[in-house]
């Protein structure tokens, strides 16, 4: 019990520098660009145009409202891919900090996955934008995204913290992971229906992608205007528990050896 | 007994993985974990220290390059962790270990006080009261807008010194970062330590300097490759280690 307070206490003398940290990171992302931060709605609306030239007049898929389709999957997608691509350097890149002075380590994964979380949060006004214009009826279901958000967010700290930690013991994982990333865009039914793969891959993709079950809960919600089944939500937050406690105890158990590795 | 302490380091070792090169890939991992190669050619960088320090005193801490100095003051940070031992201590630390350490090259000079505040653990609100009191200090009033990528050393070290030094912490750790100002400059942080020190705050300091670590010392720690040679008023020992150099 004590220990579990001495944690808290550490964490909330050092809750300044955990904003400070997001604070940095969001405002030096588009410093000296004349539109600053309206690329974070720029950014996915221009990268959603053009996948969806791509894919209606190139390769065609039967789905309704394509460009809402899109730009769901594309946001939670890149959240997660970019907020655990910045993990992998949280460690390593705070080398020179960590050398000199005392701060907890895990405070640079948080502060990373923290601001991509809120370069989304910016993103998800390209969402609106394109709501608006697809005729996306709004509903007191959507009341319900923000639950949505926290399990991704869940998950990609977990995934974060492992990262962050297998990355400052071998530099390897940083090239691995970004092979892994693009491997993982095509296994998540972003720009096509899942119903166009077979059988198995379905099986596979619903049972070990959590990405998908984001995605699908947030399909539900705005395409088909009902809440997400219980079993995807359960499934959401189960496989962000997980990752949390796999990552975190991973991080946990190495932590003090970054020191002689970075 | 227990309160007067400030630090107390019992028997710590500090243990460096000092492998040929340093494996951080896995191509290498797994050629010398199938040659067997993975040897852990250990380094101990503290041999068994035991070390006090009472609040208020002011130590010194001497000795030659790799005597192992930056390590025990990275030991009482808690940056390193003892590989057997235990390190105890009683108070909040302000780190000197180098000056603006924490300081981000693109963000400018204001925006890095309040980042490196917050290394300390200092939140906006209380950054914010103490602002002119750390600018005044530095005397760089005309630069805060630039970044800090442009500064030079000095001014850094400046910057660095006033952040850490804006608070009295119970305990204030140097590290030779008085070496990049000028002269005026290290006199002022001279005084800034020695007005530190009235109001009870412990002093650990590093220096190559034996003049300095005397003037601002009263206690003196002489490292030799890991182990402490000798303990004890500053003038003895740093008479003894001087006499030790011009000896070699």
């Amino acid at each position: 019990m004590t220990i579990i307070k001495k944690r808290l206490d550490v964490f909330l003398r050092y809750k300044p520098l955990l904003g400070q940290l997001i604070a940095k990171d969001i405002k030096l992302k588009y410093r000296r660009s004349v539109l600053g931060y309206f690329w974070s709605i720029l950014d996915p609306l221009m990268l959603m145009g053009i996948m969806v030239l791509v894919f209606s007049n190139m390769f065609r898929f039967e789905i309704a409202n394509y460009p809402v389709y899109l730009i769901i999957g594309q946001t939670i997608y890149n959240f997660v891919s970019e907020s655990t691509s910045q993990s992998t350097w949280a460690i390593i890149g705070n080398a020179a900090l960590m050398k000199k002075t005392y701060v907890p380590k895990y405070i640079f994964t948080v502060s990373r996955v923290t601001s991509g979380l809120v370069n989304m949060i910016f993103a998800m006004g390209a969402m609106l934008i394109v709501f608006i214009i697809c005729h996306v009826r709004f509903t007191a279901k959507m009341l319900f995204i923000p639950v949505i958000l926290v399990q991704v967010y869940i998950f990609a700290l977990g995934l974060g913290l492992l990262l962050a930690c297998g990355t400052a013991f071998f530099r390897d994982v940083q090239h691995i992971y970004s092979a892994f990333l693009t491997a993982w865009m095509y296994a998540t039914p972003i720009f096509y229906p899942i119903e166009q793969l077979s059988p198995k891959l379905i099986w596979i993709i619903k049972h070990f992608n959590p990405l998908y079950s984001y995605i699908a809960q947030f399909r539900t919600i705005v395409l088909n205007e009902s809440l997400p089944g219980a079993h995807l939500v359960l499934y959401g937050f189960a496989m962000a528990f997980l990752m949390l406690i796999v990552g975190g105890w991973i991080f946990y158990k190495g932590q003090d050896k970054f020191i002689l590795y970075i | 007994m227990e309160d007067k302490c400030a630090v107390r380091v019992d028997q710590a070792v500090v243990r460096f993985n000092m492998a040929s090169e340093r494996i951080d890939n896995l191509k290498e991992y797994f050629v010398k974990l199938i040659s067997r190669e993975l040897m852990f050619k250990e380094f101990l960088a503290l041999k068994g220290i035991d070390f006090q320090v009472q609040k208020g005193e002011a130590w010194g801490i001497i000795g030659t390059n790799g005597s192992g100095k930056s390590t025990l003051l990275k030991l009482i940070c808690g940056i390193l962790k003892p590989y057997k031992g235990s390190v105890h201590v009683n108070g909040s630390i302000a780190p000197l270990i180098e000056l603006g350490a924490g300081f981000d090259g693109d963000l400018t000079a204001r925006e890095n006080i309040f980042l490196n505040g917050a290394v300390l653990g200092h939140d906006k609100k209380f950054m914010r009261e103490h602002f002119d009191e750390i600018v005044d200090f530095a005397e760089l009033w005309d630069f805060l807008d630039m970044p800090i990528k442009n500064y030079s050393s000095g001014m850094a070290a400046r910057m660095g010194f006033a952040i850490a030094t804006m608070v009295r912490p119970d305990i204030l750790i140097c590290d030779e970062v008085l070496a990049v100002g000028d002269y005026a400059f290290q006199q002022k942080c001279e005084r800034r330590m020695g007005e530190m020190r009235e109001h009870g705050t412990t002093l650990l300091y590093v220096s190559h300097s034996i003049e300095s670590v005397k003037s601002v010392c009263n206690k003196a720690l002489w490292l030799d490759k890991g182990i402490v040679r000798m303990a004890g008023e500053v003038n003895e020992v740093g008479d003894a280690y001087i006499r030790e150099l011009q000896q070699r």
